[in-house]
């Protein structure tokens, strides 16, 4: 009996892998294998010489890792990325929650104009919105140090001071993403039952109350979903300092992907720039289980 | 690559009469791209026969064993004379004595400025000494006040710095180019003097991306000095209004104790060592090179022809902006040939601001540079050195 059972769990895992062997190879040829390749490349110093003559290939163990660590740069990077994820991260997910709780409440007229409208940062390019934002944060004839201005504030030289071009950096990405979550909660929140609404009512909860008690506990695995793309993407900056800012005023906005592009595909240095990504990638795995942790700790509160 | 992509497709048809066997396909690049796309061609064996190389790629491509020895096609060659070619120019296209490159166009960097500007602060000429323009930057900047400044040095360019540099007796690199050389005299000379023009105020802080848009800037007299290239030239003539047409001219780099030497940059043109129509790529490469058509060239581009021939007939002999560059010519100086220079370039730029915004001194700067410099030429240094093994083994 139990031998049967086991013969035709068995024949049926199989018909299972087969059905599931076309994605996989192409996981395995697309996704795994250049994986490993990139591992084994990060043991070597492959560069220019290389691509000329594999001759002039060394094996180097683990130098790459080591000169990373010892490399100023790198740390400079990973405090950027860093700053940009402290700041951007919450800023993205409040914008986006904000945004969704409006999009979505009774009272709002034009819903779908809004919608469409919020969203819009997404879908365009991002070279097109870099050029517009460079003119907005432009010091003399920005519109948003006019605004400051007006306000008696001083102006300030967004991409020209490092301290301020990673804030700078920020606002834009902020902008730029924030629609993409707002649509994903916007769903979550529409998901929630209209009855427990009104059974919070007719308890004599405000509106304050139901956000609190209704609407975020049931949106603790939307937010956790969010948040871990939203983390995961913010440590993956690149695109807005390589339009705006090239990585400057003094290296303020080099991010660890920026990094990595200089010196793979810039200086073609491509043994190094594996090793940064490994980096990378053990960083945000490392920061991702985390956050599982911490959301399966929040939800068992 | 850019605009001259699409130029060349209106001088062809010329080509193609006269060689009706050959039929020419071009492929554009975007500048930007061109130098990360053509690597990635050379390492996936899709070269074109014939390419347009900015002449600072051509050590990295020679290392990558990508182009053809032009020697016995130039030996045989009625159309192009090395003699004719501006000698600083001519070099940038040789590696260890092999000619790898034919130049197309040059872009050396010299001095816009601001006739009026320069007048009213009492000066008929721009200087031709250091000392001299220092006198002159600091009298404009007198006259202009704290808003505005005497010289344009945009700190995202290395190419200021790299002139000044060049202009120096030591070269910046060492034992052919094995180890870097940023802590001689003369380069601390030149990144001094580069600090003191940010010091001074008379130089802003500032990248082109912050000035936004340098014509109009120097229009409104923001900046009365602007190092830059022959492509601004058209710019100039295009976006400052008619009124102030005749108050900008272009001038010779001046140097350190007298006329200056400035960049050899420009693009070259190469034969891919891999093409299978060599004779017919060299055939259009000459044609490119004739004086008729740099002429031409000149006209649709603006880009500077590097043969003296080609600058004595049509539009180029004549127009005033252009002749600073023919005296400059005959005065360039060739950056070191190794293919990490780029990068070296890049690393100086970003030293050279860390200075400019005061985070580091000279001298603990050039210190560290010059170990930077070490370590990007250190696979260089056990390439050569067991080239050298082998050759030695070999009897």
């Amino acid at each position: 009996m139990s031998a049967r059972a086991n013969t035709r769990g068995y024949a049926q895992s199989q018909s299972g892998w087969l059905f599931a062997l076309p994605a996989l190879a192409l996981i395995g040829v697309f996704f795994l294998l250049p994986v490993i390749g990139a591992l084994l490349l990060s043991f070597t110093d492959f560069d220019l010489y290389a691509l000329a003559d594999v001759g002039n290939l060394r094996i180097v163990g683990l130098h790459n890792y080591h000169t990373l660590l010892i490399t100023p740069m790198f740390w400079k990077a990973l405090g950027n990325t860093t700053v940009f994820v402290i700041l951007g991260v919450p800023l993205s997910l409040i914008a986006s929650l904000g945004a969704a709780l409006l999009v979505d409440s009774r009272l709002t007229r034009f819903k779908d104009f809004f919608r469409t409208a919020l969203f819009a940062p997404v879908v365009t390019t991002l070279v097109a919105v870099a050029l517009i934002w460079r003119y907005m944060l432009h010091t003399r004839y920005g519109l948003i140090n006019y605004l400051l201005t007006h306000l008696g504030l001083p102006a300030i030289d967004w991409l020209g001071d490092p301290h301020w071009s990673m804030p700078a950096i920020v606002l834009l990405a902020v902008w730029k993403n924030f629609g993409y979550n707002m649509i994903i909660l916007l769903a979550a929140l529409q998901n929630i039952p209209e009855d427990l609404y009104e059974a919070a009512r007719l308890e004599g909860a405000s509106a304050w109350h139901c956000l609190r008690h209704v609407s975020l506990p049931l949106l603790v695995p939307t937010l956790t979903l969010v948040s871990i793309i939203t983390v995961s993407g913010y440590f993956q900056l690149f695109a807005e300092p390589y339009v705006m800012t090239q990585g400057g005023p003094l290296q303020s906005t080099v991010s660890v992907l920026y990094f990595m592009f200089e010196q793979g595909f810039k200086w073609w240095n491509l043994g190094f720039a594996s090793a940064v990504a490994f980096v990378l990638f053990a960083l945000i795995l490392v920061l991702t289980l985390l956050q599982l942790r911490l959301a399966r700790r929040l939800g068992e509160t | 690559m850019g605009v001259e992509a699409e130029v060349l497709a209106q001088l062809l048809p010329e080509f193609e009469r006269t060689h009706p066997l050959v039929k020419v396909e071009i492929q554009q690049l975007a500048w930007t791209a061109a130098h990360e796309k053509l690597l990635t061609a050379v390492a996936g064996d899709a070269t074109p026969d014939l390419c347009q190389l900015g002449n600072s790629w051509i050590p990295e491509l020679v290392a990558l064993k990508a182009l053809e020895p032009l020697a016995t096609h130039l030996a045989s060659s009625r159309e192009i004379q090395a003699e004719d070619y501006f000698s600083g120019v001519w070099q940038t296209n040789t590696v260890d004595d092999t000619l790898y490159a034919v130049p197309w166009y040059v872009d050396t960097r010299l001095l816009f400025y601001r006739r009026d500007l320069l007048k009213a602060a009492g000066f008929d000429a721009p200087a031709q000494t250091w000392s001299g323009w220092l006198t002159q930057l600091r009298a404009i900047k007198r006259m202009v006040g704290p808003q505005r400044y005497a010289v344009l040095m945009p700190l995202n360019e290395f190419e200021p710095l790299q002139i000044l540099a060049l202009e120096q007796s030591e070269p910046m690199l060492r034992e052919g180019g094995r180890y870097g050389n940023f802590r001689s005299e003369s380069f601390r000379h030149a990144l001094g003097f580069y600090r003191d023009l940010f010091a001074e105020s008379l130089a802003p802080t500032m990248t082109n991306q912050q000035v936004a848009n340098v014509w109009n800037e120097m229009g409104k007299g923001f900046f009365s000095f602007y190092i830059s290239g022959p492509w601004n030239i058209a710019e100039f003539k295009r976006r400052l209004p008619p009124e102030l047409q005749s108050s900008w001219m272009t001038a010779p780099m001046p140097g350190p104790d007298g006329p200056g030497v400035s960049n050899a940059g420009g693009s070259s043109l190469v034969i891919l060592h891999s093409s299978k129509h060599q004779q017919s790529a060299w055939e259009l490469l000459e044609f490119l090179s004739t004086p008729a058509i740099q002429q031409r060239f000149y006209e649709l581009t603006g880009d500077l022809p590097p043969r003296r021939s080609s600058w004595q007939g049509g539009a180029i002999a004549t127009d005033p902006y252009t002749q600073a560059f023919r005296t400059q010519l005959e005065r360039l100086r060739t950056f070191p040939q190794v293919p990490e220079w780029e990068e070296i370039m890049q690393e100086m730029r970003i030293m050279a601001e860390r200075v400019v915004q005061g985070q580091q001194d000279v001298n603990s700067a050039v210190t560290a540079f010059d170990a930077q410099v070490d370590d990007m030429l250190a696979k260089r240094r056990w390439m050569l050195a067991r080239q050298q093994n082998k050759a030695a083994a070999t009897p």
